[in-house]
């Protein structure tokens, strides 16, 4: 299948592509593909440096009584036991889930919505598809600071929209119940984009045979959709989602800038929590530990849809 | 996809005057359609920019002043007098461009090197780092950057925002060098010339638009990156998304300069993503790349 191939095929490329060509070139293949490894040399000692340093050094500071400014001491697992009775911690975790469901399924359906539609040819479509994908390019910061102001209360420009269409007037990000929907909502401008494009290269890798001959037989629109469009096109759609629930579930600007976790904790996810445990409370060992638990999270979560996207493609 | 051009000119009907009617239809909620998804990107930058193009009178007016009555590039005067504000571009420009840099300089050769040695085993480094939230490298990172007393200069951020431009630039040039066919390198291989050589002078400038579009990336998600500056930058070196966060804390209702402010620090952003759209677009598809 195409998807296959563009968008994570490339080990499997590598396990199935029979004929190494450094094969035949001197018949030492092996060896010629051993020599390659200087050029990654650089690379690989720079991601040791500032990635594979960092979490070892991540997972040693978990296991220690460790503030900035103090000794500190081996204490084993009591942070990761501190963890399971910090309720401020897993309602944090309640939290993020909630988020990361919303900021998954309604880009997800949009971004499908607007791939479709940006498949048609029509006038200015390059420019407009430009236009399309400006939020998720821009800096994050500013844009959340262009909402903050559309979201004041009393001048914000989104609460007279509302009352010029009749509606009455929104808390947004200042009510603990609408905070996290807002932010979802802020999410949802920004990221429906890049589903769109995953999705629209899936449309633009689809074939046409199958649509010819079900035409051929009769089929209708909808049929066609459901038997061949559908199908084909599920596997984009779980990358999409795939990608969108780990962004969504690390999203740090939008929140740290607009609502800081407010009002009280009612928008405080695992990585604001994180933050502050970190760098204003600086409890840098149990700060850790969250980190620790929080990347295992994101890992199974991971794991879990790439397992349903397996399910999907047997389907 | 448009099947109904390859079906056969017999099979098509004339159109009867209520078919044509349908087709209007159909393209005036298809032009609807366009329009809905697209405007909600538009419309905030737009409101971004009249912001920024208006005096505070006008901005806190109720209902709201759409276009300026007289637009005043006042906000941003104020912006660069009230703050260090070249200062702070000075330092994005130094942070992201180095790390952009050095990111090209050993990532163009590290996915030439994992293409042709298909060792993919390695790419999975970059994997786990695209799943990494930016803020668990910043403990350890920043207790290191204690310990050798970096603090108070850029060299942190720069070392920092390799975690961002590295495995981009690593990402997007094993499937550019992947696609590049191999004979031309295997002939000056056969002809004497090094696996440098080759690659210098044959597969190099091939990969050039591959070259542009990691570079296009890791430059503005660099650039974009707010968390990292936020916890290793003080007043002097401060980054740009840091120091327009800052405007907002200090200044609550001074919407003009805070506006002027967001949109100088977006607008290089803006700017590149329409000029090399279809590039940008290539390279996203390919790896859904994000960093942070």
């Amino acid at each position: 299948m195409a998807g296959e191939r563009t968008l994570d095929g490339r080990s499997g490329k590598a396990e199935t592509e029979p004929s190494d060509r450094g094969h035949h070139l001197s018949g030492g293949g092996q060896w010629n593909r051993r020599r390659y490894v200087v050029f990654v040399v650089p690379a690989l000692v720079v991601m040791l440096a500032v990635i594979v340093f960092p979490w070892l050094f991540t997972v040693f500071m978990s296991v220690h009584d460790w503030k900035i400014g103090q000794a500190h001491s081996f204490v084993g697992p009591d942070n990761y036991l501190a963890l399971l009775g910090d309720e401020r911690f897993l309602r944090s975790l309640l939290r993020t889930l909630y988020y990361g469901v919303l900021a998954v399924v309604v880009p997800v359906i949009l971004g499908t919505f607007s791939a479709v539609i940006f498949h048609k040819r029509f006038p200015l479509r390059g420019f407009l598809r430009g236009v399309f994908i400006l939020p998720m390019m821009a800096t994050p910061v500013a844009v959340a600071l262009v909402w903050t102001m559309m979201f004041h209360p009393q001048l914000g420009v989104l609460n007279y929209l509302l009352s010029v269409v009749g509606l009455p007037p929104q808390s947004w990000v200042y009510a603990p119940e609408t905070v996290i929907p807002t932010l979802v909502m802020v999410e949802v401008w920004q990221w429906t984009p890049l589903v769109m494009l995953i999705v629209l290269g899936g449309l633009a890798a689809l074939p046409t045979e199958p649509y010819e001959s079900a035409r051929i037989d009769g089929a209708s629109e909808w049929q066609m959709f459901r038997h061949i469009t559908w199908p084909l096109l599920l596997p984009f759609i779980m990358v999409a989602a795939i990608i969108r629930a780990i962004d969504a579930i690390k999203a740090f600007d939008l929140i740290f800038v607009i609502s800081q976790g407010g009002p009280g904790t009612a928008s405080e996810t695992i990585n604001i929590y994180l933050y502050l445990q970190a760098f204003a409370f600086y409890n840098i060992g149990y700060a850790s530990a969250i980190v620790v638990v929080f990347f295992l999270l994101i890992v199974a979560l991971t794991l879990l849809l790439l397992y349903m996207r397996q399910k999907t493609q047997w389907m | 996809m448009d099947v109904s051009a390859k079906v056969p000119a017999l099979l098509k009907v004339p159109l009867t005057p209520g078919e044509g009617f349908r087709k209007i239809c159909a393209k005036l909620a298809f032009g609807f359609a366009v329009l809905v998804i697209v405007s909600p990107a538009a419309l905030v930058f737009l409101w971004m920019l009249s912001l920024s193009l208006k005096t505070d009178i006008e901005n806190i007016a109720y209902p709201p002043v759409f276009i300026p009555a007289t637009p005043t590039l006042d906000n941003f005067a104020e912006v660069f007098r009230a703050s260090p504000f070249a200062r702070y571009t000075l330092n994005s420009v130094i942070v992201t461009g180095s790390a952009v840099l050095l990111a090209l300089f050993i990532g163009v050769p590290a996915g030439y090197g994992i293409a042709k040695a298909k060792a993919f085993k390695l790419a999975i480094v970059v994997l786990i780092s695209r799943i990494t939230p930016g803020l668990s490298y910043l403990i350890p990172l920043f207790i290191l950057f204690q310990w050798l007393g970096l603090t108070g200069t850029l060299l942190p951020m720069v070392i920092t925002h390799l975690v961002i431009t590295v495995p981009i630039v690593v990402w997007i040039m094993i499937g550019f060098f992947e696609s590049l066919p191999p004979e031309l390198e295997e002939a000056a291989l056969i002809d004497g010339a090094t696996l440098w050589q080759a690659f210098r002078h044959i597969a190099l400038p091939l990969a050039r638009p591959g070259i542009v579009v990691a570079a296009v990336l890791s430059f503005i998600f660099s650039w974009n990156n707010f968390i990292f500056g936020v916890v290793l930058t003080g007043r002097e070196t401060r980054t740009l998304p840091v120091a327009v966060y800052n405007v907002l804390t200090f200044e609550q209702i001074a919407w003009g300069p805070l506006a002027a402010a967001a949109l100088i620090v977006t607008l290089p952003v803006l700017v590149l993503t329409i000029v090399v759209q279809r590039e940008i677009v290539a390279g996203l598809t390919a790896g859904g790349v994000k960093g942070g």
